[in-house]
């Protein structure tokens, strides 16, 4: 709730009149399955409205009736504690009711296909489903197929796009602004959804990206998405306005991208000492869950420029923001 | 003198002009102060978006005629409204700015247009989410009828029948960029 500073009534003069006028963002997605599909100003109206959504959570009451009656599938084929359990928070809090399925529990490992699952989920009168996969493209290939609202929780190393919405709302939040940002992604980008999704946020709302990383997990083709390349961290560190660590995703990686995290750390890794290149009010970043000592210096990631835990918050009021555009006034909905 | 403004709508009739959106919304915040003594504890919270430069008008005439300006805020309704599914786009939501305190508090919803009663029946459900003020008052610019819901306003504008198929639109300078104004067109 924002509260105290009353609106303050000031009479406009007649000439500033057109320029208060109300530009009308118009929101007509069924489903979020990247943030490359999305225009700046769709995305800056997903911020606005999650700024909004934000303030649910310090309510009396935290719960709002806007998707009452809808039913949402949080349906993760691949393992997620911290996503799951934010979309469920969310949809709570919007007074939708849930049902979770993970691959174990669901009839995938009968040899059932994705979509068989989906459409038996839509049979239910699922209105929303939320889905994390393994495979690239498994989000669009429900949206395309199925009347529910398709919301992707990552796909393959394709996209993640609510954690680039959380992390530019977070960045927004915290220094006002994204245009003429210097954001700084380090790690693995090559295995990273949660990369390309903020590589396409952070580009379409004006800000300038960095990649950082050894070149066997950062190579020079990101360069083609109009971002920079490179594989010397300590010189990006003074001019980053922020910087967001990856993590190591050992699941992903079939083969060794470099020799041992020892190394990895002793190049990649934000210690105490490379922290202090850092501007006085460069914020650290992390999607989580974090590596304590691999990626990012353990007092560090408790310190007070992180804001990892903001994260998880603002990931809350995004999500809810998801949500309530894409399945609110679904029009094929049942 | 001001030229006409122009209608939102080719033959919409203009129902109020500039002169006589002052003189309602004057009206009403004497209206209020009269039953209202302690001003200290009435909090103007306006329904968006029009709703909000009414709470914001009356503000300030509660402050020029009485000397005490009340709170003026926001509700959202957009999370709360019943009918969510029957839009065809989402609704625009808005950031709630409500007192720190609702206990004790007169809170004086403001909206330009009454009609069905679902929205102020969505912000009375709002503000009960954030806690529980004395009293809730009810505010209007023009009250149109066709109330689908058992709500009256306290102070009302402009009473103004209208069949169900009309509709009335409400211009303000500072949100739409065209003269202050009240219109009804047959669609």
């Amino acid at each position: 709730m924002s509260v105290a500073t009353s609106v303050q009534p000031q009479p406009q003069p007649p000439t500033a009149a057109a320029n208060t006028a109300k530009e009308i963002t118009v929101w007509s997605h069924k489903d979020l399955v990247g943030v490359e599909d999305l225009t700046a100003a769709e995305i800056t109206h997903v911020l606005d409205t999650a700024a909004a959504f934000k303030d649910v959570g310090t309510r009396e009451i935290k719960k709002v009736p806007a998707l009452r009656g809808q039913t949402l599938v949080n349906f993760f084929v691949e393992a997620s504690t911290r996503t799951r359990v934010s979309f469920e928070l969310a949809a709570h809090r919007l007074s939708a009711d849930v049902i979770n399925m993970t691959a174990s529990t669901s009839s995938l490992t009968k040899g059932e296909t994705l979509k068989d699952t989906a459409k038996n989920l839509e049979a239910l009168h699922a209105d929303i489903i939320v889905l994390r996969h393994s495979s690239a493209g498994a989000s669009k290939f429900l949206a395309e197929r199925l009347d529910a609202s398709v919301i992707n929780a990552g796909d393959g190393a394709h996209e993640h796009p609510t954690q680039a919405l959380l992390d530019t709302f977070t960045i927004r939040e915290k220094l006002g602004r994204i245009a003429g940002i210097h954001v700084a992604i380090i790690g693995d980008i090559l295995f990273s959804r949660v990369a390309r999704s903020n590589i396409h946020a952070l580009l379409k709302l004006g800000a300038r990206v960095t990649l950082v990383g050894p070149s066997t997990l950062v190579p020079r083709v990101f360069e083609q998405m109009g971002v920079t390349v490179t594989h010397d961290l300590d010189s990006v560190l003074p001019d980053a306005d922020v910087v967001n660590l990856l993590r190591i995703q050992h699941e992903r990686q079939r083969k060794e991208y470099f020799p041992s995290l020892g190394e990895y750390t002793a190049l990649f890794g934000l210690t105490k000492q490379r922290a202090e290149r850092l501007k006085p009010e460069a914020l650290i970043m992390h999607p989580g869950p974090i590596n304590r000592g691999v990626e990012i210096d353990s007092d560090l990631a408790d310190s007070g420029r992180s804001v990892i835990l903001d994260q998880v918050t603002n990931g809350l009021a995004v999500r809810m923001a998801v949500l309530y555009l894409c399945a609110g006034t679904n029009p094929k909905r049942g | 003198m001001n030229p006409a403004p122009t209608p939102p709508i080719p033959g919409a009739a203009l129902i109020l002009d500039r002169a006589a959106i002052e003189r309602c919304l004057k009206r009403i915040a004497h209206e209020i102060i009269e039953r209202n003594p302690d001003l200290t504890q009435v909090a103007l919270i306006g329904i968006p978006s029009r709703g909000i430069e009414i709470a914001k008008r009356l503000a300030i005439y509660l402050q020029e005629f009485s000397g005490t300006q009340p709170f003026a805020g926001v509700v959202d309704v957009a999370m709360h409204r019943d009918d969510l599914h029957r839009h065809r786009l989402p609704p625009r939501v808005e950031r709630t700015i409500l007192p720190h305190e609702l206990e004790g508090m007169t809170i004086v919803l403001t909206d330009d247009v009454l009609f069905s009663g679902r929205t102020c029946r969505a912000a009375m459900d709002s503000i009960s989410s954030f806690g529980r003020p004395a009293r809730i008052q009810y505010a209007v610019l023009v009250d149109r009828g066709h109330r689908e819901l058992p709500i009256r306003a306290d102070y009302v504008g402009k009473n103004l029948p209208t069949a169900l198929g009309q509709r009335v639109h409400v211009r303000f300078e500072t949100t739409d960029g065209v003269a202050d104004s009240v219109w009804m067109s047959q669609a």
